[in-house]
């Protein structure tokens, strides 16, 4: 019913969405429009969406539009650049070159809206388009590459490491307003660069339905952030997926603090010796519903893979981790490692947390951990015997778990940017920026 | 400073404490010594503020007002300071950052303003010197990885640095070799004044051979049964804890 409502909005945008006139891509985004019609977004039945349900959605109709806006953007968006960064803001679902900030990129980097590298270089992002997504095929991937009205598109050559790091600015500003992007990563042999995504919108509801793919190859090295603090209204799908190949490096960190309701996936493929480190921090207040479903498929030899997920949940707020590590027959000796460690503040908050691992070759190293838990009454109490008043000694003890993560944050603009947002998180916890 | 009026403590029903009663002044050294299970750690965590135990007679005045009242954080504020038997370890949580959390928390309640910066440093750096401490471990996790005698030099630099009026020392002795204690008493001496009083309680007499007590408390079955000089000590040490069960054997 709500692929329905969806489809007939589209319908009037088909000859304007980026591509239509390329064979190749039309014929990509109609498969993907009746995937999209028969099954509609996921639902609860599928095993992988088991817990958060998304039919909220069904009972609102976001709109896009057919060309970026001309809405002003408040000065509340300056605090989401990264100051040391070059930067590609997609506004409402459109690439802005009157917001992005690249001077300076060097001559044979690409950094550009998806609408520009279809025109501009059809034939790599046609390389690009769906070779990390492989397999992965449920409703709001169908959705996203129907309907993807622009997104960034990045492409570091061969030996090529970005001296400042990469932003993507995912930002929204309409209310009951739909940003639906496809952006494309690719990093070619022995190239590298750190790249932060973020995502924020003004204070109202709205959906943010972003896939980006990345394809790292031959021993090419991506940082890779996602900086998620979307309005406490907005709903977000955020999917990233990535295909590695031969001793490539994969370092993420996932920082999902805002939204009412936020999925994020993150998948990597590894190839032969390829490294791929996972770390995450989720933080749900209110009645937030955070969900982060993760999966490693180590295809080949010699991969090694380490994951770490930190989820907090106060108040009515429900967290998900869905962690899957899938080893193949031919995948010897992988080493892989999964940890998932869950602090929940309330009575009424709640953790599903499913750790999983999948060996199907038998020289491996493969370890995974669960902790669900609260904040320990014994440290409490310790601070308190300092004089720390009793609330204040919680969110320290919150926060410094919530540090783990953080420190692991290799760029200082962003880990100041992240500890900031943390401790507005926290107004009463008395704890000091000037003292970390 | 502390009176302590016929206390009885229960933990989940059972008597621990059975008619505590001690007074102590201002700049007096009390040991409370006893074997294991005598309620020595009871005391203290009753004290310092601990939930998990009930207070089924008896009362606690410290300053002129009832302690047992107060919040383990206003204990702290107002003087009261418990090095833990066992301090605990808080990861994410650097020791400087601890410091001054305490710190401003115990200057705000007595109407100071916070330490600058500046000033904050160099008087950390005072009292880490006092506990022979290296500065590197200011920046480090609180007593995460730390030696057992490197947390207990952290307790007395945490001490050191909130200027309590009462300090109590839980079982600070337990666990430290002959040098940790010679650095860890040396500190607790160099706090003495004649407005801190200080309660030692110990298993071994050992302790006392560093820090000098006024007075020696012998806790058994939960009761104060011998209390006298720091000679005391010394014949306990002699003598052992057998001594004094006779004694309440024949009692009884």
């Amino acid at each position: 019913m709500s692929a329905a409502q969806y489809l007939e909005l589209y319908q009037s945008l088909t000859e304007v969405l980026p591509g239509q006139n390329m064979p190749w891509l039309s014929e990509i985004r109609q498969q993907a429009r009746e995937k999209f019609a028969g099954g509609g977004f996921p639902t609860p039945r599928e095993e992988e969406w088991k817990y958060t349900n998304v039919t909220a959605l069904e009972k609102k109709l976001f709109k896009t539009s057919a060309e970026p806006g001309e809405e002003a953007v408040g000065p509340w968006l300056d605090d989401f650049y990264l100051a040391d960064a070059w930067t590609v803001v997609l506004m409402d679902g459109f690439f802005s070159p009157g917001l992005s900030r690249l001077d300076g990129l060097p001559g044979n980097v690409i950094a550009c809206g998806m609408t520009d590298a279809l025109k501009h270089h059809p034939g790599r992002v046609k390389t690009l388009l769906g070779s990390a997504l492989g397999l992965e095929a449920h409703g709001f991937i169908a959705f996203n590459t129907a309907f993807f009205s622009d997104g960034a598109f990045v492409e570091i050559p061969t030996g090529v490491s970005l001296s400042r790091p990469l932003q993507i600015l995912h930002v929204s500003t309409r209310p009951e307003g739909l940003a639906n992007t496809r952006s494309l990563v690719g990093l070619a042999a022995n190239a590298g660069v750190r790249l932060v995504e973020t995502y924020a919108g003004a204070q109202q509801a709205y959906l943010t339905a972003a896939v980006t793919e990345i394809k790292l190859a031959e021993n090419a090295g991506l940082d890779h952030y996602k900086w998620q603090v979307e309005s406490d209204q907005a709903h977000h799908f955020g999917g990233i997926y990535v295909s590695q190949e031969r001793s490539s490096r994969f370092n993420q960190h996932n920082f999902c603090l805002g939204g009412l309701l936020a999925r994020t996936e993150i998948h990597t493929e590894l190839a032969d010796g390829a490294e791929c480190d996972m770390n995450g921090l989720f933080l749900g207040l209110g009645r937030q519903h955070v969900d982060n479903h993760t999966r490693i498929h180590h295809r080949e030899p010699n991969g090694i893979s380490r994951e770490t997920y930190r989820g907090i949940l106060a108040d009515r707020a429900r967290g998900v981790f869905q962690g899957r590590i899938v080893v193949h027959p031919n995948a010897q000796k992988t080493n892989a490692e999964m940890n998932s460690h869950n602090l929940l503040l309330s009575d009424d908050a709640e953790i599903d947390a499913k750790p999983q691992l999948e060996i199907l070759a038998d020289d491996v190293k493969c370890s995974h951990g669960l902790a669900v838990g609260q904040l320990d009454e014994e440290s409490v109490f310790f601070l308190q015997s300092r004089g720390v008043g009793h609330e204040t000694a919680r969110n320290m003890l919150t926060f410094a778990f919530a540090q783990a993560m953080v420190e692991k944050i290799g760029l200082e603009s962003l880990r100041f940017l992240v500890q900031e947002r943390l401790l507005n998180r926290f107004p009463q916890s008395g704890i000091r920026r000037d003292w970390l | 400073m502390l009176k302590i009026e016929n206390l009885h403590v229960r933990v989940e029903d059972k008597p621990i404490l059975k008619g505590i009663s001690l007074t102590i002044r201002p700049g007096e050294v009390h040991a409370i010594m006893g074997p294991n299970g005598s309620g020595k750690s009871t005391l203290s965590n009753v004290l310092a503020g601990r939930d998990g135990y009930e207070i089924s007679a008896g009362s606690v005045t410290y300053q002129g007002r009832n302690l047992l009242e107060m919040a383990p954080e206003e204990r702290a504020r107002e003087g009261v300071f418990l090095a833990f038997q066992y301090p605990v370890e808080i990861p994410g949580v650097s020791n400087i950052y601890l410091l001054k959390a305490a710190l401003n928390a115990v200057r705000k309640h007595r109407g100071l303003h916070e330490l600058d910066a500046i000033d904050f440093l160099k008087m950390i750096k005072d009292k880490v010197k006092l506990v022979e401490m290296n500065e590197q471990f200011l920046y480090r996790a609180v007593n995460e990885g730390f030696s057992g005698g490197e947390k207990k030099r952290n307790e007395i630099l945490q001490m050191a640095v909130l200027e309590p009026r009462l300090c109590i020392l839980d079982e600070t002795d337990s666990g430290l070799d002959i040098d940790a204690l010679k650095i860890v008493s040396d500190g607790v001496n160099s706090l003495r004044c004649e407005e801190r009083s200080f309660i030692l309680i110990t298993h071994y007499q050992r302790l006392l051979d560093y820090i000098k007590p006024d007075f020696v408390h012998v806790l058994a079955q939960g009761r104060i049964v011998k209390s006298g000089d720091a000679d005391l000590a010394l014949e306990l040490e002699d003598k052992g804890y057998g001594w004094i069960d006779q004694q309440l054997g024949a009692v009884a």
